[in-house]
């Protein structure tokens, strides 16, 4: 339930019993009584002939111990105090004029109801009596703004303070001259501090630096546990009677109420979303489940815990990965083990968790997570056909039509017969100006991914059938298959097959990585492996033929199966590589329902191409290197996309361009092969890519007196206080480049030199040394 | 003969740099600030010495707002990271286009220095030089922001949401990381020209009129000498000494004065002091810009206009700093939207808020924090931006006349600050004390802008 006021809300409070709550802000200052359903004005404080800055207030608080006693921190320094049992409209009792800026912060002390403590921006803690009507004592910060003042809860005495400079200072009532504890706790200003409810060691601090912070202060101050916010955090609040539990509001951006458990500083346990612009107060009603808060958008709500959104059930709770090596490494929460045995369909993972009740339990924190890392078997085969095929490949210098011969070669000597396939084709496509549009024979053959493609969808959907069945069939001989593919067509068709069978491959050995995991007795991860699945399945119906892109989280997977397999590259080509067919029973099937819908394609794609012979193939192309990019095989993508540079006429998006090359460098620089990843930058026509190796091109030299880097200008030595190379001609600094003799080490400006060598022989220095250029 | 040589090699080459010992020769030189006291460049002071040294790696030359700035090395220091970073650091936009709206920016108070400046180093950026010929030539993108520009340079409240929106939507729009960017390179050169300006910088010697020294010819000095009496009687130095006399003896007053001044009367002299700013008048009628400048500004006309004169009182209320401030809201958007940029500024801030040596002229030990807050506050006054916790009468009790109107003519129309009012202000006080008055009004101009506009950002994000 929630009230509109009509003004931002800067700070609410409630009472001792949190039945009435104080909403004050700067053109607002009322106070509600808390009903079942609304909120019901009880009165407005605001009132009275001439409103001026002591009725805005950047704070409130309400006396713990007597039920009418208000206090407001005003934001012109003053301090004011209300009478709520007044028997006039104006409630107003006292007012201190004692700080000369803002006050942050007011606080009474939770059992002494006359005794009230301010902080403010000019550096200042005052205590005041209400009785006296005067100041008690004051603590000096040192000049340092105070944020944020709280008595302490459970000693009498003890009270602390956050400053602007980040630190906390702990102090004690009878000692004003000196803090008694003080220890940097952020950053940048602290905003915020709160006691802990029950713990009396505990304090939490939250700011600037975007982090709430828990410290033991029993003895040395000691840092127990940080959360990580998305913003300046303005105010926390600890939950009661849950030890771990703590709210959170930030200064901007973020419009939710956080609750936090300590213990797990990544994500929210809970958050509120109801609010349209920052929360400026939390207040919990001395009951876990139920608190108010106020905001910049005008608002009170009072929030049930049930209304919470738990963000943690909207987070991915698999985490997967790999390295160079090709391990994979995977992560999932052991909920999906619990999820899997008692529900069959994953999408009811949410409302299971629901079911449970999530006031009453804390289940977040007994979650655990497994990892399992699966190394390759066979590590040797590594990836060396890529440094192969980056430093053998010519990208420029030559016809399209022999760089296409070249490379087509280098994949075909490294049984990469798809992309040596590949290279042929798109030296009959665009090598020579008068290429005639193709025969059909090339027609069928660059059909062929789309058909390819329909295929895979439809055996990835079989399969997938098969594998929620549970049960895996195992038969199909896969000669049948091969033969039939090898008679069809002649050697362009074999890029059919090729391309088929790579999906199948594929396919199988998403299969075999379940299998995989379910040998190493993990079988629930298998039903994990379901949910993700139900996605492609989707797809492959929807769009079977245009579009596909597979799901991204069944890439790395395939990546890793790639190592584990004998065949180095297991992409390349499945006829040729029968082990990977071999060694795998699940891959058999996938055969087989291949083998079912082949012939119906290839017939079907022949007799499409040849009626069309004014043929438009660029965007098969483009079809085609993104199905390479897709594979993981960028290289071959960079590399095509370098040679054909804008003969394509439907270049591929600016943007994917620019990942694949992005892509493409990485390796290149993983695998140190620094001069083709410049080469590459170099022959990009991508404008971002192209003016990468113009950054960052500094390369400190050492000053050749005192070997000193010089880290300021390549030219002047800050040790040394002189500069380090001068031409011996004119005398100037050598900014660029500086050319000498490597018998006597002189040099200079090599126009000056050059021009000195016309006409002399010995060194211009006069050191008698008969110089020797090259 | 040789320094001609070195000279005319230096203008047209910036390859070939002087050493240490000849840097030297770059004299900096003003008609209103007696060279022979500005900082030399071979200064004994170390800690100067290396900021210079920096600042001429930096940029390739030292230049005069550098030296002039070298009076207070604490604060020259924090100022060369935040212009080094802004300029030439990581960020979201190209460098050309840094110093392009730099160029426009200046190019709104006429501040021919810093466009010459930064033309040269758009050009060394690799910039299309035909962008140079004016607005015309420019990509919309730019383009879109000069509206913004226009605001923020005269009338910063106007600023509002939809002008980030305007920017954010369609196409080639900005991102919110590069408007970020953008406003604070907007805000800084816009404080800049005020600086410039306030301190009466002549350009570099490679530009035009520009000139290395200028011997201190007695007649010179006499000429100056006469002017002055002619304006406004005989300023003698005890006439100096006794404005900074009574100026302490007004601050001594301030502290003791125990009787609070009610809230009526608190707000009443806010609006007195906003109102009174009005009858100040800021200098001589506009100069009409050149024609080499008038191409980079759009509707000339626009100027400041004050506060309190609003048209729409209702619709724009006063900016109260309480709501938001530089150090809780500014800093942290700040920062979230253009990485460590927040924490430089916030350096910057600080060190030119809370920067004093203690003395006032002659004496020494003087606690000047209240004349320092009232003269940051009433920059901020002007601009309609109200501190609830302060009391404006001590503007009144502190600022003199001369000094009002000096800060509101270098604040506001900074194109009209002339050696008389640079003279007339602050009599008896040292170059360096005047400089230091120069700094924080460049801090406190660009922190009013930067609230507003940080405001609009926050408002068109929520």
């Amino acid at each position: 339930m929630h009230t509109v006021i009509e003004a931002p809300i800067n700070a609410i409070s409630t009472n001792k019993d949190a039945s009435q709550v104080v909403v004050a802000g700067r053109n607002v200052f009322r106070v509600f009584s808390i009903e079942d359903d609304a909120f019901v004005e009880r009165c407005n404080l605001r009132v009275g002939k001439n409103l001026n800055l002591n009725f805005s207030a950047a704070d409130v608080t309400w006396n713990p111990v007597e039920d009418h006693l208000l206090a407001s921190a005003a934001t012109n320094g003053a301090v004011v105090t209300w009478n709520l049992n007044k028997p006039s409209r104006s409630k107003q009792e006292l007012v201190f004029n004692e700080h000369k800026r803002t006050v942050n912060r007011v606080c009474f002390h939770s059992t002494e109801a006359n005794l009230l403590l301010s902080g403010s921006q000019d550096g200042f803690m005052k205590l005041f009596d209400l009785r006296k009507k005067e100041v008690n004592c004051t603590f000096s910060g040192q000049s340092e703004s105070v944020r944020d003042v709280q008595f302490c809860p459970h000693h009498y005495f003890q009270f602390a303070a956050a400053y602007e400079n980040g630190n906390l200072q702990l102090w004690d009532l009878r000692r004003p001259d000196k803090w008694e504890k003080m220890f940097t706790a952020h950053s940048g200003p602290a905003f915020t501090l709160d006691w802990h409810p029950d713990d009396k060691n505990w304090i939490a601090s939250a700011g600037r630096d975007r982090s709430i912070k828990i410290w033991e202060i029993s003895h040395k101050p000691r840092l127990l546990h940080t959360v990580q916010t998305i913003a300046s955090v303005a105010r926390v609040k600890w939950r009661p009677s849950r030890k771990y539990h703590i709210s959170s509001c930030s200064l901007l951006v973020d419009h939710n109420v956080n609750v936090w458990d300590i213990r797990r500083p990544y994500i929210p346990f809970a958050s509120f979303e109801e609010h349209r612009d920052v929360v400026t107060g939390i207040m919990w009603k001395n009951d876990p489940y139920v608190f108010l808060s106020g905001s910049k958008d005008c608002t009170v709500y009072q929030h049930m815990f049930k209304d919470a959104v738990r963000p943690a059930d909207r987070a991915n709770p698999i985490g997967i990965d790999t390295n160079v090596n090709g391990d994979l490494g995977l992560a999932f929460s052991d909920k999906l083990l619990v999820a899997g045995k008692s529900q069959t369909g994953s999408s009811m993972l949410p409302h299971f968790f629901r079911s449970k009740g999530p006031d009453r339990s804390e289940q977040f924190t007994m979650a655990s997570s497994s990892a399992v890392i699966f190394e390759s078997v066979d590590k040797s085969t590594g990836l060396e056909w890529f440094i192969e095929c980056a430093t053998r490949y010519q990208l420029s210098g030559k016809s399209v039509e022999d760089l296409c011969d070249h490379n087509a070669a280098v994949a075909g000597s490294l049984n990469k017969h798809q992309v040596a396939q590949t290279w042929r084709i798109l030296k009959l496509l665009y090598g020579g100006n008068t290429a005639t549009p193709c025969p059909p024979r090339t027609v069928s053959v660059i059909g062929s991914p789309a058909v390819g493609e329909a295929h895979k969808a439809e055996s990835e959907k079989v399969n997938l059938k098969q594998q929620l069945d549970g049960h895996l069939v195992q038969d199909h001989n896969r000669s049948t298959h091969t033969d039939g593919e090898n008679k069809d067509t002649g050697d362009t068709s074999t890029a059919v097959s090729e391309d088929e069978s790579d999906a199948e491959s594929s396919l199988s050995l998403t299969n075999i990585a379940s299998g995989q995991v379910n040998q190493q007795g993990d079988f629930f991860f298998g039903d994990g492996e379901l949910e993700t699945f139900d996605y492609p399945v989707t797809m492959a119906n929807m769009d079977s033929m245009q579009d596909w892109t597979l799901p991204t989280e069944a890439i790395p997977l395939r990546h890793e199966i790639q190592d584990r397999l004998d065949s180095p590259d297991p992409l390349q080509n499945a006829t040729d590589s029968p082990s990977s067919a071999n060694e795998s029973e699940f891959s058999s099937q996938a055969f087989g329902n291949a083998e079912n819908a082949t012939p119906m394609y290839n017939l079907q794609a022949i007799p499409f191409a040849s009626q069309n012979p004014p043929w438009e193939f660029s965007h098969l192309v483009c079809d085609m290197l993104e199905y390479f990019a897709e594979q993981g095989d960028v290289q071959t993508s960079v590399s095509v996309l370098i040679i054909l540079g804008n003969k394509m006429k439907t270049p591929v998006e600016d943007q994917k361009q620019e990942q694949w090359f992005m892509a493409y460098l990485e390796l290149l620089t993983r695998f140190r092969l620094w001069g083709i990843a410049n080469e590459v930058i170099k022959l990009s026509s991508h404008r971002a890519v192209a003016s990468l190796n113009q950054q960052s091109t500094t390369v400190h030299t050492n000053c050749n007196k005192c070997f000193k880097p010089l880290t300021r200008a390549g030219w002047l030595c800050d040790r040394c206080k002189a500069l380090t190379s001068t031409c011996s001609i004119c005398h100037l600094p050598v900014k660029g480049l500086f050319a000498w003799c490597q018998g006597c080490s002189h040099g200079g400006h090599l126009e000056h030199l050059r021009e000195w060598l016309m006409t002399h022989k010995h060194c211009p220095t006069g050191c008698g040394h008969i110089c020797e250029y090259t | 003969m040789w320094l001609a040589q070195y000279y005319t090699t230096l203008t047209k080459c910036r390859e070939i740099v002087p050493d240490l010992c000849s840097m030297q020769l770059y004299l900096y030189c003003s008609s209103k600030t007696d060279y022979t006291e500005i900082v030399p460049v071979d200064t004994d002071d170390e800690e100067t010495q290396m900021l210079f040294v920096d600042a001429f790696l930096q940029n390739n030359r030292l230049e005069h707002i550098v030296q002039v700035m070298g009076y207070h090395p604490k604060y020259l220091d924090s100022f060369l990271k935040t212009q080094q970073y802004i300029l030439r650091g990581d960020g979201p936009l190209p460098y050309d286009y840094r110093h392009y709206i730099a160029i426009m920016a200046s190019a709104r108070h006429q501040c021919s220095y810093l466009i010459n400046l930064h033309k040269t180093e758009f050009l060394l950026c690799g910039g299309e030089e035909t962008w140079l010929k004016g607005l015309d030539h420019i990509p919309q993108k730019l383009r879109d922001l000069y509206e913004i520009i226009k605001i923020l340079a005269h009338r910063p409240w106007l600023i509002s949401k939809n002008h980030i929106e305007k920017l954010t939507r369609g196409n080639d729009n900005w991102s919110l990381a590069e408007v970020m960017h953008a406003l604070i390179i907007i805000a800084h050169f816009h404080a800049m020209c005020s600086f410039v300006y306030g301190c009466g910088i002549h350009p570099e010697i490679d530009e035009e009129n520009g000139h290395t020294f200028r011997p201190s010819s007695s007649s010179d000095s006499e000429d100056n000498h006469s002017s002055s009496n002619s304006h406004s009687g005989s300023p003698t130095s005890t006439d100096a000494a006794a404005g900074i006399e009574a100026l302490m003896e007004r601050m001594k007053q301030l502290n003791e004065t125990g009787e609070e001044p009610t809230q009526e009367e608190m707000l009443a002299r806010f609006q007195k002091v906003e109102s009174q700013s009005l009858e100040l008048e800021a200098g001589k009628s506009q100069l009409s810009p050149k024609a080499s400048i008038l191409c980079y500004v759009e509707d000339p006309s626009f100027g400041y206009e004050d506060f309190a004169m609003r048209g729409a009182v209702q619709e724009i209320p006063t900016f109260r700093a309480q709501d938001f401030s530089w150090e809780d809201q500014g800093y942290s958007l700040a920062n979230r939207l253009y990485s460590d940029i927040g924490t430089l500024l916030d350096d910057k801030f600080n060190t030119a808020y809370n920067l004093t040596y203690f003395t006032m002229g002659p004496n020494t030990d003087v606690d000047t924090s209240s004349f320092r807050r009232a003269i940051w506050n009433y920059i901020h006054c002007m601009y309609g931006i109200r501190h609830d916790d302060y009391n404006y009468g001590e503007v009144n009790h502190l600022l003199e006349r001369y000094l009002k109107s000096y800060v509101k003519t270098v604040t506001c129309y900074p194109e009209r600050v002339s050696k008389k009012d640079y003279d007339n202000f602050m009599r008896g006080f040292k170059h360096s004390e005047k400089v230091h008055v120069n700094l924080m009004l460049l801090e406190a101009k660009m922190q009013a802008e930067l609230l507003y506009s940080l405001r609009a950002l926050t408002r068109y994000m929520t």
